[in-house]
């Protein structure tokens, strides 16, 4: 599965278009890194905690939007863009979403 | 001992401005050294946020690349930001703040991919994390994102 955020696959020409596949995901810290954080606040610095969860978050979101793009009989995504809420305190939403295609 | 009791609320608000202050400008000098000493590093890998590859040649491949960094402020400059939010103006500490955090986010995505001879459509997207009861910033997540390309033989056309 080739992914790409510009229009097209670099050396490769697009034969179908199949339209837009999107992934999502909804992660919730846990409480041990919550603390760890906490104190990481007073002195700031990276919060290597949170970086892995939004990590881990993203590459399930992508994996849920490649496997629609495979169901759909794609074997590239392409113009793919990630975006990021907390949805609530403690929570945050990765959606990732591209237009699914066909190349040779 | 008893006599510290009616400062002890005031103590709350004191050490943690200390500790953030004195910890907060080494972890900031720190950083800052550490960023310049890789884009130096890196400089040979281009970085675009062109639509297209501008080498000339043969794209051999390509992939979706990116690099995240979730950072925090200390409590020094969060109380800085805090009282200049009264008057209004730039707020220096939380530029800082978000300069290295995005300095730092374009280095992960270069180091992901170290092949590569160049990267381009660079995205960069900021989120603000851990919204406290107060509403301050508190942490910020910055993920860049990019195609890397891959040529078959670079410098050749």
């Amino acid at each position: 599965m080739f992914l790409s955020n510009i229009e097209t696959i670099p050396g490769k020409t697009i034969t179908a278009s199949h339209g837009v596949v999107s992934g999502s995901t909804v992660r919730a810290k846990h409480v041990g890194r919550d603390i760890m954080a906490g104190l990481k606040n007073i002195v700031g610095g990276e919060l290597r905690g949170y970086t892995e969860l939004l990590n881990e978050s993203r590459d399930q979101a992508i994996e849920r939007m490649k496997a629609q793009a495979q169901q759909m009989g794609a074997n590239a995504i392409v113009n793919v863009r990630f975006s990021t809420s907390s949805v609530a305190v403690g929570a945050a939403e990765i959606y990732v979403y591209g237009t699914a295609v066909t190349v040779a | 001992m008893e006599a510290l009791f009616p400062f002890l609320p005031l103590l709350v608000w004191v050490v943690p401005i200390v500790l953030g202050f004195v910890f907060g400008q080494i972890n900031d000098k720190r950083h800052y050294r550490s960023i310049h000493a890789r884009e130096q590093a890196w400089l040979h890998l281009p970085v675009t946020a062109s639509r297209y590859p501008l080498l000339p040649g043969k794209v051999a491949r390509s992939e979706l690349v990116g690099g995240s960094v979730v950072v925090s402020v200390d409590y020094f400059k969060r109380a800085a930001a805090g009282l200049r939010s009264i008057v209004g103006g730039p707020v220096k500490s939380y530029e800082s703040l978000l300069d290295r955090a995005k300095r730092e986010a374009v280095l992960r995505l270069k180091e992901s991919c170290p092949g590569a001879h160049e990267i381009v459509n660079l995205r960069l997207e900021t989120a603000s994390l851990s919204k406290n009861a107060r509403g301050g910033i508190g942490a910020v997540e910055v993920f860049a994102f990019a195609t890397a390309i891959y040529m078959v033989e670079p410098g050749a056309a």
